[in-house]
């Protein structure tokens, strides 16, 4: 093992030792014109809305990276807990790790407790988790549950404030779904109602949005069921081809012919048997 | 780079270092050796400082808001017990586990990042144990 001259044990968590050098070389590649890789954004339209029995989610599936498209069909509303779903917007891994942290969190939480978790929990957590790192960690959530308390809807924005809601939009497309929300929303609406309202927010941030596409993802949360539909909607299908564009063999006509042999000599053979067992 | 300009005159805020010098990179070296963080004295990240101390302001709210409420007893009996068990810890070079800390502050039923991410335990390097046992008893 490699020893180090260091004098106290390290801690474990995010280590800072590179930022340095990350800004000189930010700055060296900004003399020369050229940029750093850019981290992987979901870019996204993401919407929850509460209804008579429950709450439903709602997603798109694009994520990009920079002006590309990184992902057409990724999975943007994770799991929490049973009763509790939670779509994230901004960078995908913070999302992904923020959720991940905060599901197993819950869990212990919930195992210490004996109880079902409540979405307030998770809230809490997730926001004193994002005001500690002062929004660095760029993740803008919409979380969703039902408990013994009933169905509840927040939005947590990166830097830690959160909002409660019957209706919230997040991401590059949460004005074009939010419209869509304005105009439409009634409380204690039917199931059926909710999601299709939600279905028609996403697909306003699908067509009005660059950053937001594909297909649409639905999660219903209810007292006694989950729903987690995805697709529930393609929004966007890709072309169908109409003809075939292979040429056969003879459509161009052949001039000359010269075949040319390559004289191989075999040197040396040697035969090595492989462990199948 | 942030630019902290009016920012920096206020009392709490952590000064930053520019470095959106010109210059290559072999050039620093040779004026002021490879940079490395821990030589500087300015932090390379604004949440550096605050993470390094997040424990320890964490308690200092703790316990501060505990004697409000309940009297100095209060964080006086728990600060007791976490000193009782601090000192229970392997030589500083091994890593030890911490159970009794984690278990009186409530760790053991949270995970962050501190699990996941640069978990000491499985470090690739390890510090020279001579060095270490002297700074511990202060011959250094």
């Amino acid at each position: 093992m490699a020893a180090v001259s260091a004098l106290r044990a390290p801690s474990g968590g995010f280590s800072f030792d590179n930022c340095a050098r990350n800004s000189l070389l930010e700055a060296e590649l900004g003399q020369k014109g050229q940029r750093l890789p850019a981290a992987r954004k979901t870019g996204t339209t993401i919407a929850g809305v509460v209804f008579k029995d429950g709450v439903v989610l709602g997603a798109d599936t694009r994520a990009t990276e920079g002006m590309v498209v990184a992902d057409k069909n990724c999975s943007k509303i994770h799991y929490i807990s049973s009763n509790i779903y939670c779509c994230g917007a901004g960078t995908a891994a913070d999302t992904e790790m923020t959720t991940q942290l905060i599901a197993s969190n819950l869990e212990l939480h919930a195992l210490s407790t004996g109880r079902l978790p409540r979405v307030v929990t998770a809230n809490q957590m997730l926001k004193q988790m994002l005001f500690r790192y002062q929004g660095y960690i760029g993740a803008a959530l919409v979380l969703g549950g039902v408990d013994v308390t009933g169905p509840h809807l927040y939005s947590i924005y990166p830097h830690g404030s959160t909002d409660k809601l019957p209706y919230v939009t997040m991401g590059s497309g949460s004005l074009a779904a939010m419209a869509v929300f304005e105009d439409k929303y009634k409380p204690d609406m039917e199931e059926e109602e909710a999601k299709q309202l939600v279905r028609d927010a996403i697909a306003a941030g699908i067509y009005n949005d660059l950053g937001s596409g594909s297909n649409i993802d639905i999660c219903v949360i209810s007292k006694n069921k989950l729903d987690f539909i995805r697709p529930y909607d393609v929004a966007n299908r890709k072309g169908e081809r109409y003809g075939r564009y292979k040429c056969e063999r003879g459509t161009t006509a052949v001039l000359t012919e010269n075949v040319a042999h390559l004289e191989i000599e075999v040197v040396d053979e040697t035969v090595q048997t492989m462990d199948t067992s | 780079m942030e630019s902290r300009g009016a920012a920096s005159l206020l009392k709490d805020s952590i000064p930053i270092t520019d470095f959106s010098l010109p210059g290559s990179f072999e050039g620093h070296g040779l004026r002021r050796g490879f940079p490395c963080v821990k030589n500087e004295l300015v932090p390379s990240h604004p949440l550096e400082l605050s993470e390094k101390n997040f424990q320890l302001n964490q308690d200092k709210t703790n316990f501060a808001m505990l004697r409000n409420i309940q009297g100095l007893h209060a964080p006086l009996k728990l600060q007791m017990e976490l000193r009782a068990v601090k000192q229970a810890q392997r030589l500083p070079f091994l890593h030890s586990s911490n159970m009794a800390l984690d278990t009186l502050r409530g760790n053991d039923e949270c995970i962050g990042f501190e699990d996941i991410l640069n978990d000491p335990s499985q470090s690739e390097v390890m510090g020279e144990p001579h060095m270490m046992m002297e700074y511990k008893l202060g011959l250094l």
